[in-house]
């Protein structure tokens, strides 16, 4: 790694650092409806809203309740969406007359987009209509992006509360979290992107003169590009804000109509963790325990800067088998270095490893550089931060409330070890908890490992990969790990409109999503009726450098100890192999 | 403080030999499916050694194995070896208990009762066996015959040799009335006689349920058992997973690679094996009985497993006073006459009001009087009636003709005198208050409407004691002093022996208040009791320890009967149900801890013939693909006969904040399960290679 490489990722923490306290706090009281300013702008928006859903804001829900109304919600946007793909041609602001989208990928785009998982089988700009777009898929950019904070703000609540059923309104949480929270940081990141050029506008097709006409399939000169435009930088802001990540373009953040300048990639990069960061200090200020919501902030930098850095390092480093024919990979003034194959050329392997790194981490999965073509290594540290469960920052509202359940983990096997029932801030953590617990934890990992082994099995499914050998056995891995974990990122290679792979990344995305929201839901239901436990020197606590180390132990070892066998058979032969070339 | 102080009278050997023949017949006898399935980790580990077995029968019978008849052979009988090591372990653990359990039987002997028609010694009298008693029959008993059942003494006193129960030797007292009228069955009587009313069903008495519990008869998982197991199930699963899927991508690799074959049924069933969290899964009911049978070498009788469990929670300790925290019982030091009484005339009223009064604070009181002014115990005169101490009323004294005397709590005091028709002068409270600051008892004492003066009772605190308050303060449990004393003496008393905190003047109402208002708090509370006004508290508390000496209300109320009837025992019992849960936690973290060695060993072993570049992942240099797997395998059983003795013996406690606890488990645990399998693995490795086995 270059010095100018350290200094870029210093760079990049030290920001979200110093954005993400603030912006902790100030999402913790519009959750609780202190919200000043801003709240006294939105709260008669909000007050409207609740008015004409016939809502009651005072409504206090059981764990069932909420999530009866969160798979409701989510249900109703799912059909929404697939009907607004398939009705797309009867449907107005279409300049490109795409057609309906195909119903396996219809079906798929609706599941990724509402699970936040924001996997695309479609092709982006080339499938769906600005219409489309705005109102189907940036609409649950935001919509799923909010249900995280809620469910997060409902286990925060089961914290918070004794001897209640009472979780909070799920109606509430979300109209909040998006009015207060998404819409205002959207509404400014957008601003920012149109005015560094990310285009924004109601369609139309630009022409651009191709600088070197390439020949067609008939071997006739192309000397022109039709790029289709649209509403852009308004949905790019909230597809990173909202660790969503689904591309306006098929290219994603590697296109320069999303991501023109060095600062649209610094911000775009920044804006991948920022939610997630400072929900550990809006959930430390809830729950009273500051020095927790570092303990937590800090085992995610613990485990995420490491692996930024091997990232990155990995890339720098180049790829043997060029060096060995006499081509320079070395980093110079005139070059960026490092392995270049699928990466923008403005931005280079540095700017590339660290998004590699926080759009995996964060279960974002947008991309600016092809994640297919980093090198084994480069591959294996982002596929690794999705195996772990999306809970190194994670999701919006989802990376933290996957991490808590780490914490319960933690905190019974540590609780033990000092001879005392476990308690978690100050509520015991017995049978039930650790039930959920585990079967959140357990079930992403099994959709991972079960259907990349289905995809090894069936003939059809494992030929879509594009590569041989170790490395195509890392694209299934990469799809199932992303799918499964709501990251969203592909690692390309991968035909993945097929029978098989929709339907078997549909069943990923609903596990993955649903599978952990619900146990989770339930726990906040069971710890919401405790009573709370005084601290006492016998009680572990919760901050400090030992608590973050356990947690960063627990987090990596249950992800190293799972999939080790996989990533061995994967990213790591193919490093071997590599390397003994 | 005295906690040690009680050797149990049983052996502590940790193995003995007579117990360890007996389990290897058990550890087979265990093998049973139906009993394994209860522990998912070791059912998995017994399914797969059957897996393994039949692949070595198939591989002989058609030469065509997955891999060498000899390898499978080798694997599946290491695979039953770890299945009977941690049976070994559990029945090791419950043999100790059976040991004591027919010591206990040998008590539970033939009897023969003699049951009375009426609750009196002169009724009409028949034998009856033992085993036909039921509740509210009446037995009597005399010097030499055995107790037939548990009961409570309605009349007559003895001396009971209880030694059959406690191991204690000396002789206890038993009467009727008080706090010392229960007895128990298979006791054997000394001297005198006993009349006895029947309060157990036969099989339910004190000695069968003891039996039971040592034996495990009636073991119930524990709560947080419970989780762990939910832990350890779900983790197996994980590695279930891990294993299972490997097949596939082994296919799919040998395929694409085209080199190699796909991994062989037997190298994952020994991965799995390997994998899953078996040290802990194979101690973990090991732990357990230990955990009880430490509570039997304590001579505390847990009425369950919970109970045990819970005593490591405790954060808040209820202690009585006296023979706690103050060495035994208070002693009348001065008479304090009140204006225009003579010290004599106070002292003689004073031990009038105490010849019945057997309390030690009693007898002092007329010791005192003997020594200070001559004055003889005198016996009382026909017609006199002895008025007993009562909680409520917190006076006791002696009605003599018309005279009535009192003596107790200033306030108790002063309520008679009103009712009397007199008043409490100013110079006797101011003299009362005087004592009490000094952190002395003050006992009023007064002849009907008159106040005659006060009697100073002193505490003598115990040596040491402060000290131990201090450490259980480290470990995070207050310490609350319960005394019938008023609140300055009280607070005296608290000062100087270190407890956070004290209740005065406490009547069972208010011990019971007390006790819920700590748990409304979310506190643990644990006491310790003898009385049957202590009953109601015992039942409230979350952990109660009755004292054996104590009545049949009390032990009925508390869920551990201390046979020493030791009240800083208490202390103790903490301790072990704290080892208890941090043996537990940290065998699971030692075997997680172990998997990332076996990682290394196995998987370049398994795939370096499709891949060899894999075996760069072999960091320990192992002599062969299948002595790696072989060492593992064999690893991974003998860790779990090499810590039978740290599963039976618990790990070391010592009484530090939590973070200070987990810092060095982890280090140990942790870090030590981590690195030691590298070693391990490398040593049997080398060993096998030695001899040429693989």
């Amino acid at each position: 790694m270059t010095g100018a490489a350290y200094a870029e990722i210093a760079v990049f923490f030290g920001t979200l650092t110093v954005l993400a306290v603030p912006l902790g706090g100030w999402i913790g009281r519009a959750m609780r409806g202190e919200a000043p300013l801003v709240g006294r702008l939105l709260g008669p928006v909000e007050r409207a809203v609740y008015r004409l859903a016939g809502v009651d804001p005072a409504e206090e829900m059981s764990w069932r309740r909420y999530a009866a109304a969160v798979l409701a919600f989510n249900g109703a946007g799912l059909l929404l969406l697939y009907a607004l793909q398939r009705l797309q041609p009867a449907l107005p602001l279409d300049p490109g007359r795409l057609a309906a989208v195909p119903r396996d990928v219809a079906v798929n785009t609706a599941v990724s987009f509402v699970t936040n998982t924001n996997w695309q089988s479609y092709g982006g700009e080339a499938t769906l209509s600005p219409l489309v777009q705005m109102a189907g898929l940036a609409v649950q950019n935001f919509l799923s992006a909010a249900t995280g904070i809620a469910v997060l703000a409902a286990l925060t609540r089961g914290l918070v509360r004794r001897s209640t059923q009472g979780l909070g309104s799920f109606w509430v949480d979300l109209t909040r979290s998006t009015l207060h929270v998404l819409l205002p940081l959207s509404l400014g990141l957008a601003l920012l992107l149109a005015g560094q050029g990310v285009v924004q506008s109601f369609g139309g097709v630009g022409r651009w003169p191709l600088r070197d006409p390439v020949p067609d399939a008939s071997g006739r000169p192309v000397v022109e590009q039709a790029i289709p435009m649209g509403p852009v930088a308004s949905q790019v802001a909230i597809k990173q804000l909202g660790t969503n990540g689904g591309g306006y373009y098929a290219a994603n953040s590697t296109h320069p109509f999303e991501n023109p300048t060095p600062l649209t990639n610094l911000a775009e990069a920044l804006a991948i963790l920022l939610v997630p960061a400072a929900l550990c200090f809006t959930f430390g200020g809830w729950v009273g325990d500051r020095r927790h919501a570092w303990t937590l902030y800090s085992a995610m930098l613990v485990i995420l800067v490491p692996l930024t850095m091997a990232t990155v390092a990995a890339e720098q480093a180049g790829n043997p088998a060029i060096t060995a024919v006499g081509v320079d990979e070395q980093p110079g003034p005139l070059q960026a270095g490092g392995n270049m194959e699928g990466k923008e050329a403005r931005l280079g392997p540095v700017d590339a490893g660290i998004w590699a790194a926080a759009t995996t981490a964060a279960s974002n999965g947008s991309v600016d550089a092809q994640h297919d073509s980093l090198t084994p290594l480069g591959g294996l540290w982002p596929m690794w931060l999705m195996q772990l469960g999306e809970v190194v920052f994670g999701g919006v509202g989802s990376g933290l409330y996957g991490m808590l359940l780490f914490v319960v983990v933690a905190v019974f096997v540590s609780g033990l070890m000092v001879g005392r029932t476990p308690e978690y801030l100050g509520k015991k953590i017995e049978a039930r908890e650790i039930k959920l617990a585990s079967v959140a934890i357990l079930l992403p990992s099994a959709v991972v490992l079960g259907g990349t082994a289905l995809a090894c099995l069936v003939p059809s499914a494992a030929a879509a990969a594009a590569n041989p050998g170790a490395h195509g056995f890392s694209e299934l891995l990469y799809a199932f790990s992303s799918a499964a974990n709501n990251n969203g990122s592909a690692f390309g290679g991968l035909t993945a409109d097929g029978p098989f792979w929709t339907r078997a990344t549909d069943v990923a995305m609903l596990v993955g999503r649903y599978g952990v929201l619900v146990p989770v839901l339930a726990m906040a239901g069971a710890l919401a009726q405790k009573r709370t436990v005084p601290p006492s020197a016998g009680t572990l606590p919760t901050h400090g450098p030992l608590f973050a180390g356990l947690l960063v132990g627990t987090v990596l070892l249950v992800g190293a100890l799972t999939f080790l066998p996989a990533l061995a058979l994967g990213p790591i032969v193919e490093h071997l192999q590599l390397h003994s070339w | 403080m005295d906690v040690a102080a009680h050797p149990p009278a049983r052996s502590r050997t940790l193995l003995p030999r007579t117990v360890v023949g007996a389990a290897l017949l058990d550890a087979l006898r265990k093998l049973d499916p139906r009993t394994l399935v209860r522990n998912p980790v070791m059912f998995t580990v017994e399914v797969g050694s059957a897996f393994t077995t039949a692949l070595f029968l198939h591989a002989l019978v058609t030469g065509r194995g997955d891999a060498p008849a000899g390898f499978i052979l080798a694997v599946a009988a290491w695979l039953w070896f770890t299945v009977l090591f941690s049976n070994f372990a559990e029945a090791i653990a419950e043999g100790r208990g059976k040991a004591q359990a027919d010591t206990l039987r040998r008590a539970r002997r033939e009897v023969v009762a003699t049951r009375l028609a009426t609750p009196s010694r002169a009724s009409p009298r028949e034998d009856v066996p033992a085993a036909r008693l039921r509740p509210g029959d009446v037995v009597w008993v005399e010097a030499g015959q055995i107790v037939p059942g548990d009961g409570e003494v309605i009349e007559g006193i003895a001396s009971v040799d209880e030694s059959a129960i406690t191991g204690e030797s000396a002789p206890v007292i038993r009467e009727s009335g008080g706090d010392r009228s229960a007895v128990t069955g298979g006791t054997r009587l000394l001297s005198d006689w006993l009349v006895v009313r029947i309060t157990a069903e036969p099989g339910g008495s004190f000695l069968d349920r003891m039996i039971g519990l040592v034996e495990g008869a009636k073991r119930q998982k524990t709560p947080n058992e419970i989780a762990l197991d939910i832990l350890l199930a779900a983790l197996t699963l994980v590695f279930l997973l891990a294993t299972a899927t490997l097949l596939p991508f082994s296919v799919h690799a040998v395929r694409t690679a085209g080199a190699g074959a796909p991994v062989g049924l037997t190298v994952l069933v020994a991965l799995l094996v390997c994998l899953i969290p078996t040290t802990i899964g194979g101690l973990l009911s090991a732990i357990g009985i230990a955990g009880m049978d430490r509570m039997i070498r304590a001579n505390v009788i847990a009425t369950s497993g919970r109970a045990v469990e819970a005593a490591g929670d405790v954060d808040v300790l209820l202690l009585d006073k006296t023979g706690t925290i103050t060495l035994g019982n208070r002693q009348a030091t001065a008479f304090l006459p009140g204006d225009g009484v003579a010290e004599r005339a106070l002292a003689d009223a004073a031990q009038l009001a105490s010849l019945a009064d057997e309390t030690p604070e009693g007898r002092s009181i007329v010791v005192l009087a003997k020594e200070r002014h001559g004055l003889r115990g005198r016996t009382l005169e026909p017609g006199a009636l002895f008025v007993p101490f009562a909680a409520q009323t917190r006076m006791s004294g002696v009605d003599v003709g018309a005279r009535r005397v009192r003596k107790g709590a200033l306030d108790a005091v002063a309520r008679f005198v009103e009712a009397e028709g007199g008043r409490l002068p100013d110079t006797v409270r101011t003299i009362a208050e005087d004592v009490a600051r000094r952190g002395a008892t003050p006992l009023v004492v007064a002849d009907g409407s008159r106040a005659l003066g006060v009697i100073e009772l002193k505490d003598v605190v115990k040596g040491g004691i402060a000290e131990k308050f201090a450490e259980l303060r480290r470990m995070g449990i207050r310490t609350v002093m319960i005394t019938g004393d008023n609140a300055l003496t009280a607070a005296s008393i608290a000062a100087e022996a270190g407890v956070d905190d004290f209740l005065a003047e406490a009547t069972p109402e208010m011990k019971l208040a007390h006790i819920r208002g700590w748990q409304a708090k979310g506190h643990l509370v644990a006491m310790t009791g003898d009385g049957t006004n202590d009953a109601p508290a015992l039942a409230q508390a979350d952990v109660a320890v009755a004292m054996h000496t104590g009545t049949q209300a009390a032990k009925e109320a508390g869920n551990m009967v201390d046979l020493d009837s030791n009240p800083t025992k208490l202390i103790q019992i903490v301790e072990i149900g704290k080892q208890l849960l941090m043996t537990r936690g940290a065998l699971t973290t030692f075997s997680i801890a172990n998997d990332v060695a076996k990682y290394f060993a196995i998987i370049p072993a398994a795939f370096a013939t499709t891949y060899p570049p894999l075996r760069a992942l072999d960091v320990m240099r192992l002599h062969s693909p299948a002595s790696a797997i072989l060492s593992a395998v064999i690893f991974n059983a003998l860790v779990i006969v090499a810590l039978i003795p740290l599963a039976l013996r618990g790990i070391a406690y010592r009484p530090a904040p939590a973070s200070a606890i987990l810092a060095r488990h982890l280090l140990l645990y942790g870090l030590g399960g981590l690195v030691l399998p590298f070693a391990g693995i490398k040593l049997i490795d080398l060993a096998l290679a030695a001899l040429h086995l693989a």
